[in-house]
């Protein structure tokens, strides 16, 4: 509407001030994973990327720091991709059957066991944490993957989205492929799945990002360092945030922890967006 | 909402549902039922032996000011964090929605702290506000403020909210953007050629048609402040100094794990649990079963 004549650079200077905003924390520790920790500390320090860069990445894989007992960050970010891994698909994996066995069957109980999964969207692992650190812990899924990612697959998130995509689906192709001798089984398989590429694909970004970046339940439930999460293992990096801080480690480690969930959020952009907003209409 | 063209038969569907089903079960409502249960009793400090102690352990919870205090600091921060990140996302998707070219680059960039971790923002916001190397911190010391966010509180409240609200302004972007260009355009000429002004036409047309958009991102946002800003807490200033940024779910983490107080704790989260259903609930009331994804 104003996008010509004069006040036309205003949205620009706004949004290149937001660019500003988002960029500069990062930037800044981007900067500081190339430099010496002395350069660190002799603050304020510089905004001119240093020559540290490949030397600090390369000690952060391998070693680590010594405050994390030499946990190597490169075992870190394996850890946190085998979560998110494991996060993102096994929601998806119990959650298309589960949803297309609501839309598509007409069984006793149905309208309950919806209601059943459906609850699970109001309550955050947050707020029944501890009891269910117990239970995981009697069945003796402490320090494994297990422990680590079922209690965050339990969610109805997933359900809900591929509920909504099912109900869209005309009742003529469930129509024509019942004509044509399709059970339940190959509809699922040779129609639905194929027709839902796009939100598998969605959904499976936002929930890597989601499992990737989970903080307090790893932290309760992994011991063992072997075990630690990338954005867990950031903590004791830091200590107490004094002079003994390795800073260029630390950035280098936050830079790593950023790297994957920004690759898969740029790399799938559009079906991310899609994915995000599309069922709110 | 239900389909006409079904398949018939309970076996199949019950074999497609018996995965989710049963991680919901063992994953969600029984530690849901162990911690109202644990809620109403009392367990002596070994684990040794319970009793049913009704509502002492709610009683207890709101009469210890140390949680009033928390109650009160997560109000200052949750509102806080969600006026800030919601008018930012709204000033930038206005802004967006506005030009014609670059609007792309502008919204890949807009969105990125959405992919950071909230512990991982809390560290860099950390790192620009540490008292002894933080380059923002130097800068306010030489302007003369007197800034260190580990001695004074209201500073460190500070800076967990500006970490918090930094990492939803993308989310918040993205929502507003397409709030805004869902709006007609023909609607916004039509009012033009009225004679309103730009600034009428966004208060009287655009501001209301993103009513619901607002109303869901409201609620996203706090629900977001109250539980997913744990690690902020957790790796900026745990909860300190002197509890000055203990939000609800860090004391829940906090007297339970580290204090071991179950009762206490497992009270605390059913509370918790009831706020967040009403915060759903108003939700769905007023703009309809809209999900927060992840």
């Amino acid at each position: 509407m104003s996008g010509s004549g004069r006040g036309a650079w205003i949205p620009h200077a706004v949004l290149l001030a937001g660019l500003a905003l988002v960029l500069f924390p990062i930037y800044v520790a981007f900067v500081a994973s190339s430099l010496t920790v002395r350069d660190i500390l002799d603050a304020p320090m510089t905004l001119v990327p240093g020559p540290n860069i490949f030397a600090n990445y390369r000690e952060t894989l391998a070693a680590g720091t010594i405050r994390t007992s030499g946990q190597p960050v490169a075992v870190m970010m394996a850890n946190s991709l085998v979560m998110a891994f494991a996060i993102a698909s096994g929601k998806i994996a119990i959650s298309l059957p589960s949803a297309y066995a609501v839309v598509f069957f007409g069984f006793p109980l149905r309208r309950l066991c919806f209601w059943v999964i459906f609850v699970t969207l109001m309550l955050p692992v947050e707020v029944r944490i501890i009891p269910t650190y117990k239970i995981v812990a009697d069945l003796g899924l402490i320090d494994s993957y297990a422990g680590l990612t079922l209690p965050l697959i339990a969610s109805a998130t997933a359900t809900l989205l591929f509920r909504q995509f099912f109900l869209t689906i005309p009742d003529e192709l469930v129509e024509a492929a019942k004509l044509d001798g399709a059970g339940p089984w190959r509809f699922l398989v040779h129609v639905l799945i194929p027709l839902s590429r796009t939100n598998i694909a969605a959904l499976f970004v936002i929930l890597f990002i989601y499992g990737w970046n989970q903080y307090l339940w790893p932290l309760l439930v992994t011991d063992s360092p072997a075990m630690t999460t990338i954005v867990i293992g950031i903590r004791q990096m830091i200590g107490n945030g004094d002079a003994q801080t390795a800073w260029h480690l630390v950035m280098a480690t936050a830079l790593l922890a950023m790297l994957p969930p920004i690759a898969v959020v740029l790399a799938m952009q559009r079906w991310f967006i899609a994915g995000l907003i599309e069922p709110e209409k | 909402m239900e389909r006409r063209v079904v398949f018939p038969g309970w076996l199949v569907p019950a074999l497609l549902l018996a995965p989710q089903l049963a991680v919901t079960c063992v994953f969600f409502y029984w530690p849901a039922a162990q911690a109202i249960l644990q809620s109403v009793r009392h367990e002596d400090a070994f684990g040794l032996s319970a009793r049913f102690v009704g509502l002492d352990n709610f009683a207890a919870v709101f009469a210890d000011p140390a949680y009033l205090a928390s109650v009160e600091v997560t109000l200052v921060f949750s509102l806080a964090v969600a006026s800030l990140a919601l008018t930012s996302g709204l000033l930038f998707a206005v802004m967006a929605d506005k030009i014609v070219h670059g609007a792309r680059f502008y919204k890949t960039v807009l969105l990125l702290p959405y992919a950071v971790a909230p512990a991982i923002a809390g560290v860099l916001w950390l790192f620009l506000f540490n008292p002894s190397v933080g380059i923002v911190a130097v800068a306010l010391r030489r302007a003369g403020i007197d800034w260190n966010y580990l001695l004074n509180g209201h500073q460190a409240l500070l800076l967990v909210i500006l970490a918090a609200a930094w990492k939803q302004i993308g989310y918040n972007f993205l929502f507003f953007l397409a709030g805004l260009q869902a709006i007609p355009k023909t609607l916004l000429e039509a009012a033009a050629i009225d004679g309103a002004g730009p600034r009428r036409r966004f208060w009287r047309i655009t501001f209301p048609l993103l009513a619901p958009t607002s109303f869901f991102l409201l609620v996203v946002n706090i629900v977001y402040a109250f539980f997913d800003t744990f690690g902020i807490i957790q790796n900026v200033t745990q909860g300190g100094p002197a509890k000055a940024t203990e939000i609800l779910v860090y004391k829940v983490w906090y007297d339970g794990v580290v204090g071991l107080d179950l009762g206490s704790s497992a009270a605390q989260s059913v509370i918790l649990m009831a706020v967040v259903i009403t915060l759903i609930a108003l939700q769905f009331r007023f703009v309809g079963r809209r999900v927060h994804y992840a």
